[in-house]
C-alpha cells in the first residue's frame, strides 16, 4: 500500500505537470501558448515562457505587476497565492509543482551516500525568505530603470525551473536565440546544473533552501484547509516519522512545520496510525513534545 | 467543533482571496499578468 501511495503521488505530479504543460505545439514549433489560460496562475512553480505552459507561474506575475507602471499592490497574484495556501500549503509543493517532480526523479538513481540535510541547515533553510523578500519583493520595486520599470530579479538571476522548462527548450529549437546566448544564460545554467546535481544526494534541495513560492506556501502549512495532525493518544514519540521523512522533520513535533511538503511518507511509516491528515485538526496546536 | 469553526483562519483567507482576486481584475493586473505570460519573458530564459 505504502509503494502504491508513493507511485500515486508521482502519477498525481506527472499527470498535472502534463495538463498544466500540454501546449505541444509549443515544443514543436519553438513558441509558447498565448490564450485565456495565461491569466490564470497555476499553483506551481511553473515558467509561462516554457513552451508547452497553458498558465502563469505566479512568483513570475507576482514580479511582472511588482514592476509593472500602473499600481504596486499585486492583488490578483495574491490573490491566488492566499487561495492555494489556504486549501492545500506546501501540498502544492509535494504534488503539483513541475520542479518538484523533477528533483525527486533525480533522488531516485542510486548515490553511495545520501545526505538527509546540507551542513548549515539551519541557516540555510531561511534563505528561500531572504529570496522571497529580496529577489521577489524588494529588488523589482526598488530598482528600476530610467523609465521607472524594475526587472523580475529571481526570474531573471535564480529560477532553475525557467531555465530547465523554458529556456533549454525555447534556445534549442530558435537558432536566433540561440545566438544571443551570454553569460546570464551561462550562470543560470550552472545553478540549474548544480541543484540538479544536488538533488540526487540532498532530497530537494532548491524546495528547502531556496524556492520563494515555497516559503509563501510553508506559511501557511499550520493553518490550510489541508493539514496534518498527531493523535496524542496514539503517538508513542518512537522517530518513526521523522526517519521516513526525507526532509528530516520531527514530525509527532510539527507536524504542520512550514518545511513539510506533504509527501506522506511519515503517515505511511507510522506504526500507530498517529498522524491523520485532514480539515479536522485544529489550526496551529503544537503536538506535545 | 463543526467544520466552519475548527477551519475558519483557512475559510478567511480564502474569502480574502477571492476579494483579492476580483480586487486585482477591476485594476487591470489580470491583463498585465496576461501580457507578460503570452510574451517569451527574455529574463526569464535567461537572455535578459
Amino acid at each position: 500500500m505504502g509503494k502504491l501511495r508513493t507511485h500515486l503521488r508521482t502519477a498525481v505530479q506527472l499527470v498535472f505537470a502534463a495538463l498544466t504543460n500540454g501546449y505541444a505545439a509549443g515544443f514543436l514549433q519553438g513558441t509558447i501558448y498565448k490564450g485565456q489560460g495565461k491569466l490564470i496562475c497555476v499553483p506551481g512553480l511553473n515558467c509561462y515562457s516554457c513552451p508547452g505552459a497553458l498558465g502563469a507561474c505566479p512568483i513570475g506575475s507576482l514580479q511582472a505587476v511588482l514592476t509593472s507602471r500602473a499600481g504596486k499592490f499585486p492583488a490578483y497574484v495574491l490573490g491566488f497565492l492566499l487561495l492555494f495556501g489556504a486549501l492545500f500549503g506546501r501540498l502544492v509543493c509535494g504534488w503539483l509543482c513541475p520542479f518538484g517532480l523533477v528533483q525527486d526523479l533525480l533522488h531516485k538513481i542510486p548515490f553511495p551516500k545520501k545526505l538527509r540535510r546540507l551542513p548549515g541547515d539551519r541557516v540555510l533553510k531561511w534563505l528561500k525568505y531572504v529570496i522571497l523578500a529580496g529577489f521577489v519583493i524588494v529588488l523589482p520595486l526598488t530598482v528600476l530603470d530610467i523609465v521607472g520599470q524594475g526587472q523580475p530579479w529571481f526570474c531573471k538571476y535564480i529560477c532553475p525551473s525557467g531555465t530547465l522548462f523554458a529556456g533549454i527548450p525555447l534556445v534549442a529549437s530558435n537558432p536566433p536565440l540561440r545566438a544571443a546566448l551570454g553569460w546570464l544564460f551561462t550562470w543560470k545554467a550552472a545553478i540549474l546544473a548544480a541543484l540538479l546535481l544536488l538533488s540526487v544526494a540532498v532530497y530537494r534541495p532548491f524546495c528547502r533552501y531556496l524556492c520563494p513560492l515555497g516559503a509563501v506556501y510553508g506559511l501557511f502549512n499550520p493553518v490550510a484547509l489541508y493539514r496534518f495532525r498527531v493523535d496524542a493518544d496514539k503517538c508513542t514519540q518512537c522517530g518513526a516519522c521523522r526517519r521516513a521523512c526525507k526532509l528530516d522533520i520531527p514530525v509527532w513535533q510539527t507536524p504542520n512545520s512550514a518545511e513539510c511538503i506533504r509527501c506522506g511518507d511519515c503517515r505511511r511509516a507510522c506504526p500507530h496510525g498517529a498522524i491523520r491528515a485532514d480539515a479536522a485538526a485544529p489550526a496551529c496546536r503544537k503536538a506535545r513534545r | 467543533m463543526s467544520f466552519i469553526r475548527r477551519n475558519r483562519i483557512s475559510l478567511l483567507l480564502c474569502a480574502a482571496a477571492v476579494l483579492c482576486l476580483a480586487w486585482g481584475v477591476t485594476h487591470g493586473q489580470h491583463e498585465t499578468v496576461f501580457r507578460k505570460a503570452v510574451n517569451i519573458c527574455m529574463e526569464c530564459i535567461g537572455l535578459g
